[in-house]
């Protein structure tokens, strides 16, 4: 009974989409008030429905309800119970309803959050939105239903891919497309604004805190997926520029260009047609990262082939969208304008860098993930792109970048003058260049690239202290320093602190890259291997029992100059169900390294082999992600935001008026 | 006129470092592209010397052998038609068993051994890396071709 009604409720979501975009969308051309009013409503039902039949498949996954056949490949009755939650976006079909309930959360929030705005920008916006709904919720009724039942039942279900049987696996999905679909919103908005061919700085001051936010998500959804990957595949690697990964990086990179091309927009009414394509962009590869990994093209472009229903539906879905948008924006943009006028160096020119060179990342990445496939799908030849490849690449675009991010948030708008410049940084350069040299020497072996890397994290590091004082010193609010501080705008601290955490980042992907060590050796109880000025013991391994595997876990016990650090037990499990075996590492984690340890095959009846890491602050890798993120949020959270709405609303009366 | 000269200069300006930028990248990309090869195109020397590639197929029921230091393994990787004999030195992964698929990447020795860098084995147990599966299919239709003649030959 649940899941028909599950079914149900999908279906009359359809309807209310369909009635969201098409009442929105011809409201706001006819001028029908009523139409435009109504969008709120279907939009607000849509995300009701949507949320029911969500509701559904999960109680059909407690309940071990395995005549539903999507619980039935992705459950098993032996499964912890917050794994059957999670199992809901475990395979193909739930995680497109989780995209779509997403989609639905985010555009009930731009109903709750849209009543300062103009009412036809509110209703061109859902309508767009709606439109991206039925889509999506065609494709999940037509090839992709989650409640279709199963005959006869199956006593039992073939349980959750043990991969995903972890914390992280059950955070990352949602994150991830909180992220990609909260581009929708950014997309929503650049068509609104070429439909009704204006663009100013309201527009852009309205649409700002939602892309913020959606890279925010999308921020920690990656950061997750690579802690997971890093724990949990038991190799020790943080990134694999693996397709699925780049499939989620493209749009950030894209995304990150947006919002500060977006902040040109607003303070200064320029780079409006480069914001409006790099919107649409955004949101294009989210469909296509979706395409990517839910298509099958990339286990397989003969899958792809042979069953092309799904592939062939998002395809359509991605021409459709990208394309008609494109058409869209070719068509309206040259009216759009181009906005205010900028010297050559000037803090426009800076952000220009910023999203031509990320552009630039994203197309290379673009380049890396997509030619394999073509070539393989035209039959031409198989190869892959090495990890070499991205690497160089993005250590020799992104350098200009973290040098130009330091400089950047100093410079005036309009014009700039290098000489202030200079004298501004001398301090924020000199530390940087004492860190680059003597840090390495700390760590105890100096490199040309390590000290680059440290050289680029101290630099933006300092250049922000640099802005906090000069904010802090400028700022009016009274002689104490307190109330100074608190008057500087929540956004700046945002910014401060997003810059800051791509320091933190650098910093862990340099010692890392630079420092890490590993070793595969072949251990009877009581052996001992050294890494990193660390001694680690082999104790022998045991059997244990768990839920729904058994596992040998080897106890390792790891000292330094004689004292115990710490025990680890890393396990090699057996999943029942599917008989597949799992190496769980075991990671003890510090704020300047991490000891892994991982358990590979018995080699005899005593001896296994075991692989030692040492990764010196890797942490720092995530730590900087969350720090991002978390100065999205700030931004994305500021005042002016809420306060300053009542007068753009005023101003874009009055221009509709003229 | 002064306006619009800075403008064109510095469109001009951008160009440059977009063509340069792109340049780069191809170079790098070309530089990196790991090509794909079967156990049969190995034997028949159509492999480059001395870059790294990847060859896929079956890994041969038997063929497992651990040296004595217990983390160099050798094994033979096969399309149906013809051997590679592999070395690795290394943990392997899950997934990785005798007659199952196997993807492997690294350079071939002057001596016909296939020293392998990595080796990759997909997280599922009936999966087979479509690369192996393709080099299999390859092999087992020219395979097939051939006795046809024969077949053909006796009708």
């Amino acid at each position: 009974m649940i899941p028909e009604l599950g079914q149900v409720a999908l279906a009359l979501a359809l309807c209310l989409a369909l009635a969201q975009g098409l009442l929105g969308l011809l409201g706001a051309a006819r001028g029908e008030a009523v139409w435009m009013a109504a969008t709120r409503s279907a939009a607000r039902g849509q995300f009701v429905f949507v949320a029911i039949a969500f509701a559904c498949l999960t109680a059909s996954f407690v309940s071990n309800d395995f005549t539903v056949a999507y619980v039935a490949t992705n459950s098993n009755s032996a499964l912890p119970l917050h794994y059957r939650v999670a199992g809901v976006w475990g395979g193909h079909e739930g995680s497109m309803l989780l995209w779509v309930l997403m989609l639905s959360v985010w555009t009930f929030g731009v109903t709750l959050f849209s009543r300062h705005l103009p009412q036809e920008m509110v209703a061109r916006v859902l309508g767009v939105m709606g439109l991206v709904s039925v889509g999506f919720l065609l494709f999940i009724l037509f090839t992709s239903n989650p409640f279709v039942r199963l005959f006869p039942a199956p006593p039992d279900g073939r349980d959750l891919n043990p991969l995903l049987q972890d914390p992280g696996m059950v955070m990352h999905p949602p994150m991830l497309y909180m992220g990609y679909v909260g581009f929708s919103i950014a997309f929503a908005f650049a068509v609104a604004a070429l439909l009704s061919g204006r663009l100013d700085a309201a527009w852009a001051r309205w649409s700002r805190p939602w892309t913020t936010a959606a890279w925010c998500f999308l921020t920690v959804g990656i950061a997750l997926g690579s802690g997971w990957a890093y724990y949990e595949l038991g190799w020790g690697g943080w990134w694999f520029w693996d397709p699925v990964e780049n499939a989620s990086f493209m749009p950030w990179l894209i995304g990150t260009g947006l919002i500060h091309s977006l902040a040109v927009t607003e303070k200064r009414g320029a780079f409006r047609s480069w914001t409006v394509l790099l919107a649409i962009l955004a949101f294009a590869l989210s469909l296509l990262g979706t395409f990517l990994v839910r298509s099958g093209v990339l286990t397989s472009v003969h899958a792809f082939a042979t069953d092309p229903t799904r592939g062939i539906f998002i395809l359509a879905l991605l021409v459709i969208v990208i394309g008609g948008s494109l058409l869209l924006y070719v068509w309206r943009a040259p009216k759009i304008g181009l906005g205010g006028d900028f010297e050559p160096l000037s803090r426009e020119t800076l952000l220009l860098a910023n999203n031509v060179i990320f552009s630039a990342a994203a197309g290379s990445v673009l380049l890396g993930t997509l030619y394999p496939l073509a070539l393989d799908a035209t039959g031409l030849g198989k190869l892959s792109v090495g990890p070499p490849y991205f690497e160089i690449v993005f250590t020799v675009l992104m350098t200009p970048a973290l040098v130009l991010m330091g400089i950047g948030p100093l410079a005036r708008w309009k014009k700039a003058s290098l000489p202030d410049l200079a004298s501004r940084l001398r301090w924020a350069l000199a530390a940087a260049v004492i860190a680059a040299l003597a840090l390495p020497f700390a760590m105890g072996r100096w490199g040309a690239l390590v000290a680059l890397g440290l050289l680029l994290a101290a630099w933006v590091a300092a250049s922000g202290f640099v802005q906090l004082y000069e904010k802090v010193r400028n700022a009016a609010g009274g002689a104490s320093a307190w109330a100074r501080l608190q008057s500087v705008p929540r956004a700046t601290y945002g910014m401060l602190l997003a810059h800051f955490g791509v320091a933190v980042f650098v910093v862990g992907v340099t010692l890392v890259k630079g420092y890490e060590s590993e070793k595969d050796v072949r251990m009877e109880p009581g052996d001992t291997v050294e890494l990193g000025g660390y001694t680690f013991r082999f104790d022998g391994v045991r059997d244990v029992q768990g839920p729904n595997y058994v596992a040998g876990r080897a106890q390792i016990a790891v000292t330094r100059n004689g004292s115990l650090v710490t025990t680890l037990y890393p396990e090699k499990r057996i999943y029942r169900v599917q008989n597949q075996p799992m190496t769980e590492a075991a990671i003890d984690t510090g704020f300047t390294r991490d000891l892994y340890v991982s358990l590979g095959d018995a080699v005899s009846d005593t001896a296994w082999l075991v692989r030692v890491h040492h990764k010196p602050f890797i942490d720092w890798i995530w730590g900087g992600c969350l720090l991002m993120a978390l100065g999205g949020a700030l931004a994305a959270s500021d005042r002016r935001y809420r306060l300053a709405a009542r007068r753009p609303q005023e101003q874009y009366a009055a221009a509709a008026a003229r | 006129m002064k306006p619009r000269h800075k403008r064109i200069a510095m469109i001009a300006g951008g160009l440059a470092a977009l063509g340069a930028a792109a340049a780069f990248v191809l170079a790098a990309f070309q530089e990196n592209l790991v090509f794909f090869f079967t156990p049969t195109q190995v034997e028949a020397k159509e492999v480059p010397q001395g870059r790294a590639f990847r060859i896929g197929g079956m890994v041969v029921p038997g063929s497992i052998k651990r040296q004595a230091d217990g983390v160099t393994v050798q094994f033979v990787v096969t399309d149906t038609a013809k051997n590679v004999p592999v070395v690795y030195k290394g943990l392997l992964p899950d997934l990785f068993r005798e007659g199952k698929g196997v993807v492997t990447q690294g350079k071939l020795g002057g001596d016909g051994v296939f020293y392998a860098s990595e080796v990759l084995a997909k997280h599922d147990e009936n999966y087979m890396p479509p690369a192996a599966a393709d080099a299999i299919k390859q092999a087992q239709s020219i395979n097939e071709k051939a006795t046809h003649t024969v077949v053909g030959g006796g009708k």
